[in-house]
């Protein structure tokens, strides 16, 4: 079973400070790690391997300085780590990152399964995953806490909002995980000495011999940030009551006449 | 710690530990402090990662850490939990004998041990031998296929749930230093039995009892090294692992002024924190200057040993200065926290028990005198 695994560098936010003129975050300084869900990630792929062998390859876009969290993915587990590192990458979104990351992929080829965290904790957007899975043309479980393996078949419990469910997806399938789903294992001393004494690979833009470069980079992407606000999510819940089902879709259409 | 020294492996190999420190010792160091045992799921989470064996070569499963490395990683956890360091340590030390004059098989066999979550105990003192160790009654009589050991061994870290003793016996009384052997025994060997259990000041996570060998069998194959050359052995191990000890007094000394720093910035007298009073800004500098060169002291100690030129005089002086300063920094620490300070409910009390051993153990700092003096005036 080949296993690939897309990690994301992030500044750690509990160090984080705000600029209090600007309203911006204060990165200098900030001690970078790995995304906290990418961490569930990683030892989802490691716990499938252990139990039915096979190889994971983790991958991450971003700087040099991205290596480091390679070498934690290795030192973890993985087997192999590919950075994807080009300056003109920079400035990519989420749908650039996620075509550069389904490249990364094909590049790689035979995975079966494709492990994300749900989300990062800097963008907090949670489409790269999904993204990646729609760049590929191949299924996507999101929002994984549980997961289990048999054959060629994935059985995954998904949490959303309210409610939580169970699907199944055939491989190959990306799958985005919870913090739920595991506990992430600390690293192995003799596996990060083994990590710091390998040199990691590196693939630029050169490596895509059929990349799109009107797809990566700040120009090949569609969005851009205009601001940054924190949303409040206000819930109410209202009981309807009513002399019969009749009344009581009334009453309901009624509220919703004055909210819409 | 300074970056500056330190390579990319062992600024994240101590990122690791702070980590660990800071989930899996800093909320639990309290409460097995007052119930005086160790920590073992701690401990099971560390061997896991390979703590207990990453001094061993790559070639027997370890990670082939190197002595500066190693202080630098102990330093870090020694900050959270001293008592966690010492029964880590205490089962490195008794491997290291193994390590330095041991067969392949011994030393497979003490991986296999340590490797899987078993613990070490490197049993020298005796309770008439502790700064003279030449003064061991504990003996092995040679006999058919092995030896009798008989004898008493005392303040043995990890005594009680050591799986495996590193014991040093006479094998020829009558020669002194010339006539001491090291053995390797298994706990289960018949007559091996656990005696009384120290209730310590400091260190009490750590386990230290008595271990009693009664007519004990072990096979030839238990010596360590040659025969009547583990006091030589003994005292080899010793040149190293003051380093290690030096290097865990730095990390409490250090552990106890960050907690300080935090401290002053939130305690307020007479309207601002204490931080803001001249007084107290200056105990800090003294701790931080002391802490900084205990540190330098143990690099330069573990980087000779590193070399293969490993310096018996510093790694004395290495040990001496870190634990005189760690009780001096710790008592200072105490007293910035003032009332606090005095009381479990901060941790700095903890780390000034815990720093007063350290003045004590692995020969104590007047025995080291003896010896940095003896070796200036030759």
């Amino acid at each position: 079973m080949k296993i690939v695994v897309c990690i994301k560098q992030v500044p750690d936010t509990t160090e984080i400070r705000i600029d209090p003129v600007t309203n911006t975050l204060i990165r200098a300084g900030v001690p970078s790690i790995i995304n906290p869900a990418d961490m569930n990630a990683i030892e989802a792929a490691v716990q499938l391997k252990e139990k039915h062998g096979g190889h994971i390859t983790v991958v991450t876009m971003g700087p040099p300085q991205a290596a480091k969290a390679l070498r934690y993915a290795l030192s973890m587990g993985a087997d192999e780590a590919i950075l994807v590192s080009d300056r003109t990458f920079g400035g990519s979104d989420t749908y650039a990152t996620s075509y550069i990351l389904s490249q990364t992929l094909k590049k790689i080829g035979n995975f079966d399964l494709i492990f994300c965290g749900k989300q990062a904790i800097d963008g907090d957007t949670g489409q790269v995953g999904p993204e990646l899975a729609e760049h590929m043309g191949i299924s996507q479980v999101t929002f994984v806490s549980g997961l289990e393996m048999s054959g060629e078949k994935i059985s995954a419990v998904r949490s959303l909002e309210d409610v939580s469910e169970t699907v199944e997806a055939s491989l190959p399938v990306v799958i985005t995980v919870m913090d739920e789903l595991n506990t992430p294992r600390y690293p192995e001393i003799s596996r990060m000495v083994k990590a710091y004494a390998t040199e990691i690979t590196v693939w630029g833009v050169d490596a895509f011999e059929a990349i799109d470069k009107t797809k990566i980079g700040l120009k090949g992407s569609p969005t851009s940030v205009k601001k940054t606000f924190a949303h409040a999510i206000e819930k109410e819940n209202m009981e309807i009551t009513g002399e019969s089902d009749e009344a009581k879709a009334a009453v309901m259409v009624q509220y919703l006449k004055t909210i819409l | 710690m300074s970056d500056f020294y330190m390579t990319e492996l062992q600024k994240e190999l101590v990122a690791v530990m702070k980590e660990f420190g800071e989930k899996e010792l800093k909320p639990f160091a309290g409460y097995y402090d007052e119930i005086a045992e160790f920590p073992m799921d701690a401990y099971k989470k560390a061997v896991k990662m390979g703590l207990s064996r990453m001094t061993f070569p790559v070639e027997y499963g370890g990670a082939g850490i190197d002595h500066k490395t190693h202080a630098m990683m102990m330093e870090e956890l020694a900050k959270y939990d001293a008592s966690f360091v010492n029964g880590l340590s205490a089962t490195v030390l008794a491997a290291l004998p193994v390590r330095l004059a041991g067969r392949t098989e011994q030393i497979e066999q003490m991986v296999t041990v340590i490797g899987n979550g078993g613990f070490a105990a490197f049993a020298l003192t005796e309770a008439n031998a502790g700064s003279d160790a030449a003064s061991i009654r504990t003996t092995a009589e040679k006999v058919d296929g092995g030896y009798i050991l008989n004898g008493s061994k005392c303040f043995i870290t990890n005594g009680n749930i050591a799986d495996i003793y590193v014991v040093f016996a006479k094998t020829e009384p009558e020669k002194g230093t010339r006539g001491i052997s090291a053995f390797l025994v298994e706990r289960n060997r018949e007559g091996v039995s656990v005696g009384k259990h120290e209730n310590k000041m400091g260190l009490r996570a750590a386990s230290t009892s008595d271990v009693i060998f009664d007519h004990v069998f072990v096979p030839e194959e238990s010596l360590i090294g040659q025969e009547n050359r583990g006091f030589k052995l003994a005292m080899q191990t010793l040149n190293y692992s003051r380093i290690e000890c030096a290097a865990v007094a730095t990390g409490i000394a250090q552990g106890a002024l960050e907690a300080c720093i935090t401290y002053a910035k939130e305690r307020n007298t007479f309207g601002k924190p204490i931080a803001s009073l001249q007084a107290i800004q200056f105990m800090l500098a003294d701790m931080e200057i002391q802490v900084q060169a205990a540190r330098a002291l143990t690099w330069q100690a573990a980087d000779l040993a590193d070399r293969d030129m490993i310096n018996p005089e510093i790694s004395s002086c290495a040990k001496t200065f870190a634990s005189d300063m760690a009780m001096k920094v710790t008592t200072d620490a105490v007293q910035i926290f003032g009332g606090y300070g005095y009381s479990k409910e901060f941790p700095v009390e903890k780390m000034m028990r815990d720093a007063k051993i350290y003045q004590i153990f692995e020969g104590t700092n007047q025995i080291q005198r003896v010896v940095i003096s003896g070796n200036l005036l030759k």
